[in-house]
């Protein structure tokens, strides 16, 4: 191009890599290379490491540890133990969710590896010579890891720290395994509504224990400065401020004096959210050795202590008419959450945002208890890779609603149809208390419904099913059908905190003199590209190119304080505060804007990257001359500089939406299955970067696929777990893993800036009852109503076998 | 413990160092050498952000020790650019195609890959889901990997990359 010629406004256009645009990712070009920068790549002068000697007992007595043995150990410095961490206070730590966990074993252990000493030494090696070399005298005592055994009166009591508490952080207790009792809607009305129902059904829907296992564990460095009495903690954390926050609370260092540090984060899915004894061991070890303590989870360490997720067993209720209108929904949970109550939800929410269960239809009235129990597992309950409880809630309720066409003699989709909620009953109040902000389910389930073929997929069944029992065929073709309804974006101060902190988000904008800039922002990227889409929000706000902007998170001395990054809150949370904070910026660009032209700031209008004079294009100044006039000579009574924080408390949560399909041929002799077609059509509001959506869909289906498909944490009657490694807990290869067909629909958000809702966790939050519901549409023409997850190769045979299909 | 020379190649680069027998070759490349590109997910071989290049293989790092590395020619991450320092194709496909998000199995994968496009210059989308069934990823679904991968091999190749249709 010739200088001379003024750039086209599409030129404009292209060059600020705004919103909408496929921008190509801005960290992609260190982690190519290898040059990202995680937790366990950094090395601080003196670094020693930390190694936990974990229980072999689900349940025991610790009579007693002898450390000897391994002091004398070449490289061992000290070993930890509840004692030693006694005498600072720190033997046991609060959890999110208003219980308490002990850090190390406090006279005895409530699962299997639970952390019982830390060894610190010169390396990793000897660290882990030192752990082999600790002698713990362990008493047996009964297990208990049925979550339906748990409460009852013989159960042996886990919790003795709570003897004689019958009121917990969420109210009166049932019993001395008991945590909790949530109930919400109008039990009466539902009761009757289900007294006087046409037709109900009833299913025991369970959920299994599985874990996110991000591909990096979880792991910290942390350096405490005995001169300045202060601490610097690097971490995998997915809330770096929170962390900050309790890390003050609970050693009494001064906020101000502890610097929290996420670095590049590999992979969270809600694993990195909570404060594990790891990260307290290594900051106390810091502070007794003086030196910088490294702690690196190993995956065994991973896979058995730190944040499983779900363990959610549903007893599910659905009163419908004979046509299939619903008339009712009755809920009761049994949550598993281990030994310690360490879910990561909103501190007011013991089964987080269970109560989205009436999912995408309009149910007049509805009734949820949610029972929190105690057993000898790993303690957590966190949200993987969902908002909180969301993905318990949509399986909960897609599953009943294949169900209940089985019972109807109905199409799953009709059903379905029948039921949406409609365009014009948006904003909708739920009959368990939510508004609903905006949908279009009708325009979502056609689209979907059309793309797949599915009137012709259904006729294809049908001859398929014939053929089957004519014996000319040993292959079942299952068509699962799902549409969610996530409830994303926690949330506003009047219903969320955690820890008393409101769940806002933050971003702080600079522009430079010359036109570039930096965004700080208060959530905390695990692979989601944050510093490229928000960047693109920026770009179009204030029309400086995305290139001209760093993005910056997770250091808790730079970047606003924010509540971080999971359940889908950055986009509806952070992303309105970065928008809000542009406007900030644009407004008093339009000041100056005003002044320099000479003109009525109401004069001026908008144009791509700068302001024009209404009705004389050819007045007009850009956002870089007037990001020099802010620094240059700013008109007469405004503060120089060009700088915006904004604190973004959200007015309700975003509900993004979607349609699902799973096309599945189960071999009825071997079990094994094939994913013929997978068909996911997202609603997730304004797109910020198509290409990033999409790659969050594929790889959310993924993960829903390895949850339906096999992932499982397995405990025997001891308390042993089954599927503590990569050996036996599923992770799908790139050959198992099904093809991804991707769609969307767009409906924005009414409240939020952009109108964005959020769509990293929709993929796994409507995967799973897709798939499993294409697993138990395979079986159903055979009797049975309900197949429980994962649905492996050996449960497929099983389910086979028992309806008779092996002759 | 005591300790062994060993002498090796590691980007094309000659090293001379001390390790105990016991040492890993990933730990000692990422904490010797500081070539922290290579990362580690399992320790168990089955995730495979540990892989690296060892004499025309690709291997776990962590599934053997640094003294078996001794007198060989090991390429990791660092070592994958182009001399001129842009970048090599499969690096170029993986951030045109999308084909990475934390970024933690990406220089696992790019080694894989670079070994499997070696072996198998113009591999089907089927034999690239085979070529890396030793490769973890818990973020991309593989389906932008394979794109990837497909990507470097048109480049490679002198071909123009033509994405396969829906
Ligand atoms: S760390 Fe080597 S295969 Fe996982
Ligand atoms: S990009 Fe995160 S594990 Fe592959």
């Amino acid at each position: 191009m010739n200088d001379q010629t003024p750039p086209t406004r599409e030129m404009r256009e292209a060059k600020l890599e705004g919103m909408g645009c496929k921008r190509k990712r801005v960290e992609d070009v260190r982690f190519t290379q290898g040059k990202g920068n995680y937790v366990d790549d950094m090395k601080l002068p003196g670094m020693l490491f930390g190694d936990l000697v974990r229980s072999p007992y689900g349940h025991a007595r610790v009579k007693s540890i002898d450390t000897s043995k391994a002091m004398k150990v070449p490289g061992v410095l000290a070993v930890l133990t509840a004692k030693e961490l006694a005498g600072v206070n720190l033997a046991w730590m609060p959890t999110l969710a208003g219980d308490v966990q002990m850090v190390l074993a406090d006279g005895k252990v409530l699962f299997q590896g639970q952390e019982v000493a830390f060894v610190v030494a010169t390396d990793r090696y000897a660290a882990a010579d030192g752990v082999e070399a600790v002698e713990v005298e362990y008493e047996e005592l009964p297990v208990c890891v049925d979550p339906f055994k748990s409460m009852l009166p013989n159960a042996p009591e886990l919790r003795e720290d709570l003897k004689g508490k019958m009121t917990g952080a969420h109210g009166p207790r049932k019993h001395h395994n008991h945590i909790f009792e949530w109930t919400v809607g109008d039990k009466t009305a539902t009761d009757t509504a289900f007294n006087t129902a046409e037709v109900s059904i009833k299913e025991l829907i369970s959920y299994q224990r599985v874990h996110p296992s991000p591909l990096e564990t979880c792991q910290c460095l942390a350096s405490f400065d005995k001169v300045r009495g202060e601490l610097t903690v690097y971490g995998t954390f997915q809330a770096p401020h929170v962390i900050r926050t309790v890390a003050s609370l609970i050693s009494t260092i001064p906020e101000h004096k502890i610097h929290v540090i996420a670095p590049d984060i590999g992979g969270g899915f809600g694993n990195k959210v909570g404060a594990y004894p790891g990260y307290i061991c290594a900051i106390v070890a810091s502070i007794v050795t003086g030196k910088p303590v490294k702690w690196v989870e190993d995956r065994m360490e991973n896979l058995s202590s730190t944040s499983f997720a779900r363990d959610y067993h549903m007893t599910c209720e659905i009163a419908a008419t004979k046509a299939g209108k619903i008339t009712g929904l009755r809920v009761h949970v049994l949550a598993d959450h281990g030994a310690f109550d360490a879910c990561a939800d909103p501190s007011k929410w013991p089964a987080g945002f269970f109560n989205i269960v009436t999912g995408s239809y309009d149910i007049p009235t509805a009734h949820i208890s949610v029972d929190g129990v105690y057993t000898n597992k790993a303690p957590g309950g966190v949200a993987y890779r969902c908002s909180f409880r969301v993905t318990e809630a949509a399986y909960c309720i897609e599953r009943g609603m294949d169900i209940l066409a089985q019972k109807l003699g109905m199409d799953p989709a009709e059903l379905r149809l029948k039921n949406f909620i409609k365009r014009e009953q948006f904003p909708y109040h739920s009959a368990l208390g939510w508004e609903y902000d905006s949908g279009d389910y009708h325009t979502a389930m056609n689209k979907a419904m059309d793309a797949i073929g599915y009137k012709q997929l259904r006729a294809e069944q049908l001859a398929k099913r014939e053929a089957f029992k004519r014996g000319e065929t040993r292959d079942l073709m299952g068509i699962g059908v799902c549409f969610f309804t996530e409830i994303v974006g926690a949330g506003p101060s009047k219903n969320c905190d955690i820890l008393g902190l409101a769940m806002f988000d933050s971003c702080e904008i600079r522009i430079h003199p010359t036109g570039s800039g930096i965004v700080r922002v208060g959530s905390k990227s695990q692979g989601q590209g944050h510093e490229t889409t928000w960047a693109q929000i920026v770009a179009t706000e204030i029309g400086i190119p995305a290139d001209n902007l760093t993005v910056e998170e997770g250091n808790t001395d730079t970047a606003p304080y924010g509540l971080g990054t999971y359940g889908s809150r950055s986009t509806p949370v952070a992303g309105a505060a970065i928008a809000m904070a542009a406007r900030k910026i644009k407004a008093k660009a339009q000041m100056i804007a005003a002044h320099m032209l000479e003109v009525h700031e109401g004069d001026l209008e908008w144009d791509i990257d700068g302001f024009r004079v209404k009705g004389l294009p050819e007045k007009s100044k850009s956002m870089k001359e007037l990001v020099w006039a802010a620094y240059n000579k700013p008109p007469p009574g405004m503060e120089p500089g060009m700088e915006a924080v904004s604190y973004y408390d959200p007015p309700n949560m975003t509900y993004p939406f979607g349609a699902y399909f799973c096309v599945m041929d189960i071999d009825v002799d071997t079990g094994e299955y094939k994913v013929r077609k997978f068909y996911a059509l997202d609603d997730c509001g304004t797109r910020i970067n198509p290409m990033i959506i999409e790659g969050q869909v594929h790889g959310g289906l993924t993960e829903a696929f390895a949850i339906a498909m096999g992932q499982e944490l397995k405990y025997d009657d001891r308390g042993n777990l089954h599927g503590g490694s990569f050996m036996d807990f599923f992770l799908p290869t790139a050959v198992e893993t099904p093809h991804w067909t991707t769609d969307h629909t767009v409906t924005p958000s009414p409240h939020h800036p952009i109108g964005a809702k959020g769509v990293g966790e929709s993929p796994n939050v409507g995967g799973v009852p897709a798939f499993s519901n294409a697993v138990n549409d395979a079986f159903n023409f055979m009797g049975g109503t309900h197949i429980q997850m994962p649905h492996d190769h050996w449960r497929n045979w099983e389910a086979a076998h028992s309806r008779g299909m092996h002759g | 413990m005591a300790k062994s020379a060993i002498k090796l190649k590691i980007n094309g680069a000659e090293v001379e160092a001390l390790v105990e027998p016991r040492t890993l070759l990933v730990h000692f490349l990422r904490e010797q050498q500081m070539l922290t590109g290579t990362h580690i997910g399992c320790e168990t071989s089955h995730c495979g952000v540990c892989t690296v290049d060892l004499n025309g293989m690709s291997v776990k790092s962590c599934t053997i020790f640094a003294i078996q590395a001794d007198g060989a020619d090991v390429i990791t991450i660092e070592g994958m650019a182009n001399a001129d320092g842009t970048l090599h194709a499969l690096q170029e496909g993986f951030r045109q195609m999308h084909g990475l998000q934390c970024g933690f199995c990406t220089p696992g994968m790019i080694l894989r890959a670079h070994r499997l496009l070696k072996e198998n210059p113009n591999p089907t989308e089927a034999e690239i889901r085979m070529g890396i069934a030793g490769n973890l990823c818990r973020c991309t679904g593989y389906q932008n990997i394979v794109k990837a991968i497909q990507h470097a091999a048109a480049k490679l190749g002198g071909r123009e990359y033509l994405e396969a249709a829906e």
